[in-house]
């Protein structure tokens, strides 16, 4: 480390960084340092299931839960696919695995509302994955985005987010 | 070889006063950092860049992410 080389005795290397910091909620400095980013406003209580449950046994769940989507992940929390729609029109007695969409759009956390904005109208999403990344930790489901929040807190925002 | 931390430990250290350098580009900085950061380019880190440091208190440096 070339601090040490220069004669510094007591060094520090926050190995995570300044995305890390940003992503946990934590203040900023610099013109940027105000823009909302995509942990910050993806929702957290989207439901989950594994591949090997039963469509019908995850179907009667999520509609409890008063939701239409649902991620399937594995034990690490790692998402493998995604449920909503026409998916639960399938048989009952069918394994999530069979029907589910494989490799749904997903996003890292630190990204800035006003960067997908744009690309969440542009294609019409109506929401997208927000997934930790890193190549030991990545692939982790930290939330789901939906545009329509990206819309309203944009709008809120606007003037402080430019 | 510096000692790794966390963010936690980040802002304990911050807290006890410890100096913060961002070694990002200029444009990277300006863009955002950490409070209290100043900024050292790591290829314009030498011994005058850093005359304003005290060598013998805590320095913590980062970097965007680890990938």
């Amino acid at each position: 480390m070339r601090l040490e080389s220069l004669g510094f005795t007591n060094v520090y290397d926050y190995v995570p960084g300044k995305a890390d910091w940003a992503v946990n909620g934590l203040p900023l400095e610099g013109r940027t340092a105000g823009r909302r980013r995509a942990i910050q406003v993806a929702r957290k209580n989207i439901p989950t299931c594994r591949a090997d449950e039963r469509l019908g046994d995850v179907s009667d769940r999520v509609r409890v839960a008063g939701h239409d989507l649902c991620i399937v992940v594995n034990d690490d929390g790692v998402v493998s696919g995604r449920l909503r729609g026409k998916a639960w029109e399938n048989d009952r007695k069918a394994t999530v695995e069979d029907v589910m969409e494989l490799g749904p759009a997903t996003i890292r956390p630190d990204v800035f509302l006003h960067d997908i904005v744009e690309r969440l109208q542009r294609r019409r999403v109506r929401s997208i994955l927000v997934t930790s990344y890193g190549s030991h930790e990545g692939g982790r489901l930290l939330g789901v985005l939906f545009r329509e929040d990206v819309e309203r807190v944009l709008a809120e925002n606007s003037g402080s987010e430019s | 070889m510096p000692t790794n931390i966390s963010r936690d430990d980040v802002q304990r250290l911050i807290g006890e006063g410890a100096q913060v350098v961002d070694p990002l580009p200029e444009d990277e900085y300006g863009e955002e950092h950490l409070p209290g950061a100043i900024n050292v380019p790591l290829r314009k880190l030498n011994q005058e860049t850093t005359a304003h440091l005290q060598k013998d208190q805590p320095v913590i440096v980062y970097c965007y992410d680890l990938d």
